[in-house]
């Protein structure tokens, strides 16, 4: 990609179940504390489920919280977060040209779901179904709600990419940026799922919906006993500009975009393909023109299936070969599958790490399923390392959609 | 149910539909539109909650009628007499 224009992050908000702020995030998965709460399912009792817990008042009027959805709210305050971390001017930013591109797993399902049961209360009679049924339902609603609030003026869209969303929503950013459509991109992937029971419900009666006693721990990635997915909302919004425009401006580099891919398995709907992961990564390493050693930390998707954690470690074993100097973490294990913000709330997690060299962990194994053990895990304690220059982030999802996006820390070669 | 009782349930609606507006001082013979910032997807709310909450029909003919208070009340007066309220 040395030939197209150089795309940086200059800017990040988020919010996730263990933190409204990447500092908080951060301190919270080096100390390991994970947030999983215990949620009322309608129609399902009682489920797992990560809750954020930001302050909707802060960016928002009341009247836009009652007219617009949790997933809006949720990426209004990533968006307005990420701005005031870019140190962007605002009022003399061209709003023409900015583009607002987030990823999302699946969108409108709690909506929908929620006027059914509104109608139920009144014999499904139809002329109770709220008028702001569709606003609120179409492909576009988060990264639309943004643009409305922020007065953004130049394209804006989702990326429907399953749990590959995240990461999907910073390379349309990124190549978007290298077309010259757009000049500065708020991007990357957002989710409201725990608020739809059909999640809940095609996961457990998919026999992938995770439980423990200790709601902290039902998310556990590569231990032996793990038992499913743990739903969560969140999501992470990133500031993204070309190299030479950020320089001009002053700006606080945050990572380079270094290289990615996204490609299909082809072969099964909700079974993940190793052997397509595994083509995905190299192809990922080969645009950012490095090679298995020179990544300093993979960030997994593992989402805590018996089958999925084990494709993923396949995949990797077959990439990451003696490779000393890479560790291997995976976040969902503190704040269980963000859906469609999974991806970008896990690169960001993993950022602060071109900074202070620790690695986090994944938490919660108390045993190590053999079948997952990977040189460089690292396993409920971070770990201090020389030097991190490069980080993998995977994330992949339903209908067989792979994404691997690496960024390395600025100034590095 | 008085015409200052049914401009109070218009104002209780708004309130709920509109909850950064102040309420306080709102004129029953002005355009509500002119004194408050409501656009037409909220008076399909006002429309909405009258139906659900009162069992009260404005069909879209009739929508202008909803423009003041006092306009709301005159209008909805028999509506509200018909509920036997």
């Amino acid at each position: 990609m040395s030939s197209k224009p150089r795309i940086v992050i200059t800017g990040l908000g988020l919010t996730a179940p263990n933190g409204n702020s990447l500092g908080e995030f951060r301190a919270n998965l080096l100390a390991g504390k994970a947030r999983i709460a215990v949620i009322d399912v309608r129609h399902m009792g009682k489920h797992p489920a990560g809750v954020c817990d930001f302050d909707t008042n802060k960016w928002q009027k009341r009247k836009e919280l009652r007219i617009g959805t949790r997933v809006g709210s949720i990426s209004i305050f990533c968006a307005r977060e990420a701005l005031g971390d870019s140190g962007l001017d605002w009022d003399k930013v061209d709003k023409s040209r900015v583009g607002v591109y987030l990823g999302i797993t699946e969108h409108g399902n709690v909506e929908t779901e929620n006027e059914i049961h509104n109608i139920s209360q009144f014999g499904n009679d139809t002329k109770y179904w709220t008028h702001h049924h569709n606003p609120r339902t179409v492909a576009n609603n988060p990264a639309g709600e943004v643009t409305m609030n922020m007065g953004i003026t130049g394209p804006h869209y989702t990326i429907g990419a399953a749990c590959a969303a995240g990461n999907a929503g910073l390379i349309q950013a990124a190549q978007m940026l290298q077309l010259g459509e757009v000049d500065i991109a708020f991007a990357g992937g957002v989710s409201e799922s725990i608020h739809t029971f059909g999640i809940f419900a095609g996961f457990k009666n998919q026999g992938a919906l995770g439980a423990h006693e200790d709601p902290t721990k039902a998310s556990r990635p590569f231990d032996k006993n793990r038992n499913g997915i743990v739903i969560s909302e969140g999501g992470a919004i990133y500031v993204l500009e070309r190299l030479d425009d950020a320089l001009a401006r002053g700006a606080r580099i945050i990572a380079e975009i270094a290289g990615w891919c996204i490609n299909s398995d082809a072969t099964d709907a909700v079974l993940p393909n190793p052997e397509r992961q595994t083509e995905c990564v190299h192809m990922a390493l080969k645009r950012a023109g490095m090679k298995p050693q020179d990544i300093h930390i993979v960030s997994t998707h593992a989402t805590a299936t018996a089958l999925g954690d084990i494709q993923e470690c396949t995949a990797l074993r077959n990439v990451f070969t003696d490779c000393p100097d890479t560790k291997i973490n995976n976040t969902k294990s503190f704040i269980g599958h963000c859906m469609g913000a999974a991806g970008a709330l896990e690169l960001a997690g993993n950022l602060p790490s071109f900074d202070d060299n620790w690695v986090h962990p994944t938490i919660n194994i108390d045993e190590l399923d053999p079948e997952c053990a990977m040189p460089g895990l690292v396993i409920n304690h971070p770990v201090k390392v020389a030097r991190v220059d490069t980080i993998l982030n995977n994330s992949f999802g339903m209908l067989g959609i792979n994404s691997a996006l690496i960024v390395k820390k600025y100034g590095v070669a | 149910m008085t015409k200052d009782d049914i401009k109070q349930v218009v104002l209780d609606i708004i309130a709920d539909i509109a909850p950064d507006e102040d309420l306080t001082a709102v004129k029953p013979e002005v355009r509500l539109r002119d004194q408050l910032s409501l656009d037409s997807m909220d008076f399909l709310d006002i429309v909405m909650e009258l139906r659900k909450k009162h069992g009260i029909e404005v069909p879209e003919a009739d929508y202008v009628q909803l423009a003041s208070l006092d306009s709301c009340a005159n209008y909805l007066h028999p509506k509200f007499e018909a509920k036997g309220k």
